[in-house]
């Protein structure tokens, strides 16, 4: 904690500048601690996630089929070329795209109003964010149970209530709407519990200042809130996006990736699991990887670069 | 509404009592194994079926002591059931003895290494008397790596009330249904149609009714001949034709059942499971419940009809072989299969068991507790004979690729287009035969 402030302070009070702060003896052997005392947990990071990282790149260079054991060689780069010119890797990429889009801008909105209300709440506030909680709290696969029932003819009361005489799991728009729908009943709570975390950022006392000045609600939301929380919210944008871009059991049990509503990662549990392509499953795999780091670097440069009342340097 | 209504709940309660029934299993399972801890265990993986756990109690006490069956229970559904195994297999799991297989997983396991082949006196005993179909299925390049089980095949059910003389071909089924619904009677044709090897089966039986092929022999390379695509066109017309259940591309086996019981269908493309359920369910308008063999596709061509159903294969890493391949003989003796049909509705591979009068226990007379095959299964003959002229899935051991790739192009059938789609299946075919590409 101490090495952590320190350094921060001796970097802030060179602001813009590269030069290595001058360190004291004592500072330097209490640094010298800091680190010893980080190995076991970095070494263990690197052995958890870096080995099966570097695995399965290795196996994305390689024809590798369990089935085939005796056809195993390398490829070089010609899974990336199968997958890359493949139709329906585009195709689950973009549903993946879609869906995560979609899904995580309209769990923001109703986070944000479910955050407000949390926050607001003066009568049972513990019941009120409990009760909130409770979808997330729910195993994705049972909810996910519970929704395709719902909407199955004559099982369900959804849809015998809204589409009495089709099935709308069947088709392609109404099941894409399902598939947000239930990532969005589930994962909301999580928005909210994030940004009303941000919201506890935002001093009473500015928002006082400001309805002095005759801010009216909605500019107090936009003009304090907001930016004050932003932070917040862009780390709550980055969780959701990089969970809901890897979608997995909502489709898995509404449509299991029929009409063309496979996410990358079903498709990837397709070809490896099922059908047992170590190569082809492990370039998905990668592929996967990659997006996910993009999505987070596009992130955290926006972060960096627009975030406002951000002159602590890269003090994030 | 109300009819439907209490249809539903009456379809909920024999699940309960079966699962009931599996759990008191069970126990009576554990409790046997408390008496015989140190010694050797059998492990035996093989799908759920309600009363399989009666013929495994069997199989220990057949051994005189020597060694204790063990029945884990896989997945319900087929892919959960395959994953498992080969997971485990994979990674060279040495707890595995007896493997219960589809039969479109034997050609897989065998070229993979990770089960045995079965020679001498075994493959004596395992093939004497058995149908050819279903022993084509535990056959891999000419060798024997598996004993067949039970086997299965789809029947046309439908109700004599609504047809009393039922469609001998696609075309008079169709045109049937369509008159039944201008009637504003049930109409609907109701079979597996979702994205899944149950349309699989479907379109397979299809083209081999239609003499043509989808694999070459050898699994090696892709036919799609005229036959191939004559069925595609049959398979658009169907789901086009507006007899179809809107839920259709969602329809798996228990669906089709459900939807049929409940009165929305006038013809069932399906198992003989639906048998047992429809008894069990609609005991009083069983006697109308009626069954015939599977429409042709051309008039006067008998259908040949895809086959299903379960091999017993020894792992190639169990360490106590030939008590494997002991177990998996007593599993299926003939005695089993007899018990199992009775039991639980699976069709043996036995042939002579469909000429077998006497009642399960042969010393009491005939009753409904203790029932004969000809009581239990009526449809044994219609099930015989489209047994003895059947078709089986294309054999290769890339069928995992060829289903999926299958299922995902044929998939909504309403929207093939026979020429069009014929072409993209023969390129996504022949990729997924190589395991290189993609699979959907």
């Amino acid at each position: 904690m101490t090495v952590q402030e320190t350094a921060g302070s001796a970097t802030a009070s060179k602001p813009g500048k590269k030069a290595k702060p001058v360190l004291s003896e004592g500072k330097k052997a209490e640094r010298r601690l800091g680190l010893w005392l980080c190995a076991p947990a970095a070494i263990v990071m690197i052995a958890v996630t870096g080995y099966p990282i570097i695995y399965s790149i290795w196996l994305s260079l390689q024809r590798y089929d369990l089935r085939f054991p005796a056809q195993q060689e390398f490829v070089g780069l010609d899974n990336y070329i199968a997958v890359l010119s493949n139709g329906y890797w585009w195709t689950a990429f973009g549903t993946t795209m879609g869906l995560t889009i979609v899904s995580v801008v309209i769990e923001f909105v109703l986070g944000m109003g479910l955050a407000l209300i949390m926050h607001r709440t003066l009568v049972g506030r513990g019941l009120v964010r409990t009760v909130a909680l409770i979808p997330y709290g729910i195993v994705t696969v049972v909810a996910a149970f519970s929704w395709y029932y719902a909407w199955t003819p004559d099982t369900g009361y959804l849809a015998n209530l809204f589409f009495p005489d089709s099935a709308p799991l069947t088709e392609y728009w109404p099941s894409l709407a399902i598939i947000v729908l239930a990532e969005v009943w589930k994962t909301t709570p999580f928005m909210a519990l994030l940004l009303m975390a941000g919201l506890a950022l935002v001093p009473d006392d500015l928002l006082k200042a400001a309805s002095m000045d005759g801010a009216t609600a909605w500019q107090r939301f936009t003009k304090v809130m907001l930016p004050v929380m932003k932070p917040a919210i862009l780390v709550a944008l980055l969780f959701r996006t990089l969970d809901a871009f890897r979608i997995f059991d909502n489709i898995f049990v509404l449509t299991n990736g029929a009409q063309d509503t496979s996410s990358v990662s079903m498709q990837t549990y397709n070809n490896l699991v099922k059908g047992l392509n170590l190569g082809i499953g492990s370039t998905m795999a990668v592929l996967i990887f990659i997006t996910v780091a993009i999505i987070a670097f596009i992130f955290i440069k926006v972060f960096g670069t627009a975030a406002p009342g951000s002159d602590n340097g890269g003090k994030r | 509404m109300g009819k439907r209504m209490s249809a539903s709940r009456r379809g909920r309660s024999p699940g309960r009592t079966g699962s009931l029934l599996g759990a008191t299993a069970l126990t009576v399972g554990l409790l046997a194994g408390c008496g015989s801890d140190a010694g050797l265990k059998i492990n035996v993986y093989y799908a759920p079926e309600d009363n399989f756990q009666s013929v495994v109690d069997d199989c220990t006490k057949a051994s005189g002591g020597r060694y204790e069956v063990v029945y884990n229970k896989l997945p319900r559904p087929a892919d959960g059931q395959r994953e498992q195994m080969v997971r485990r297999l994979a990674a060279g799991d040495d707890s595995l003895d007896v493997l219960g297989l589809d039969v479109t997983w034997v050609s897989e396991f065998a070229e993979a290494g990770w089960i045995d082949e079965w020679t001498g006196e075994a493959k004596a005993e395992a093939t004497e008397g058995v149908l050819p179909g279903p022993l084509e299925t535990a056959t891999w390049n000419g060798k024997l790596y598996a004993a067949t089980k039970n086997t299965n095949v789809q029947l046309l059910w439908y109700d004599d009330r609504l047809t009393p003389t039922p469609p001998k071909t696609w075309d008079e089924m169709i045109d049937q249904a369509k008159a039944l619904k201008a009637q504003g009677k049930p109409a609907n044709v109701v079979f597996t149609g979702a994205q899944y090897e149950g349309l699989v089966v479907i379109y397979n039986t299809l083209v081999e009714s239609a003499g043509g092929k989808i694999l070459s022999d050898d699994g090696k390379s892709v036919v799609m001949d005229a036959g191939a695509i004559k069925a595609l066109e049959m398979l658009k017309k169907v789901t086009t034709a507006g007899i179809t259940d809107p839920s259709l591309t969602n329809s798996k086996e228990d669906e089709v059942r459900q939807s049929f019981q409940r009165g929305n269908a006038a013809f069932e493309l399906n198992w003989p499971f639906v048998y047992a359920s429809y008894a069990k369910e609609k005991k009083d308008e069983l006697k109308h419940f009626k069954w015939t063999t599977y429409p042709q596709l051309e008039a006067g061509k008998p259908a040949k009809t895809t086959i299903g159903g379960y091999n017993l294969a020894v792992s190639s890493t169990s360490k106590h072989k030939a008590e494997a391949t002991e177990v998996a003989l007593c599993l299926r003796s003939a005695k089993n299969q007899k018990f199992s049909a009775l039991k639980d509705g699976v069709p043996p591979t036995i042939e002579s068991l469909y000429t077998d009068t006497l009642p399960l226990d042969a010393t009491a007379p005939q009753s409904d507790d203790n029932p004969s095959m000809e009581t239990k299964y009526p449809m044994r003959e219609t099930i015989l004979d489209a047994l003895k002229d059947a078709a089986v899935r294309p054999l290769t051991p890339a069928y995992q690729n060829a289903s999926t790739v299958l299922s995902k192009v044929l998939s909504p059938p309403s929207e093939i287009d026979p020429q069009k789609t014929a072409e993209k299946l023969k390129e996504q075919l022949a990729d997924a035969l190589q395991s290189k590409g993609v699979i959907p």
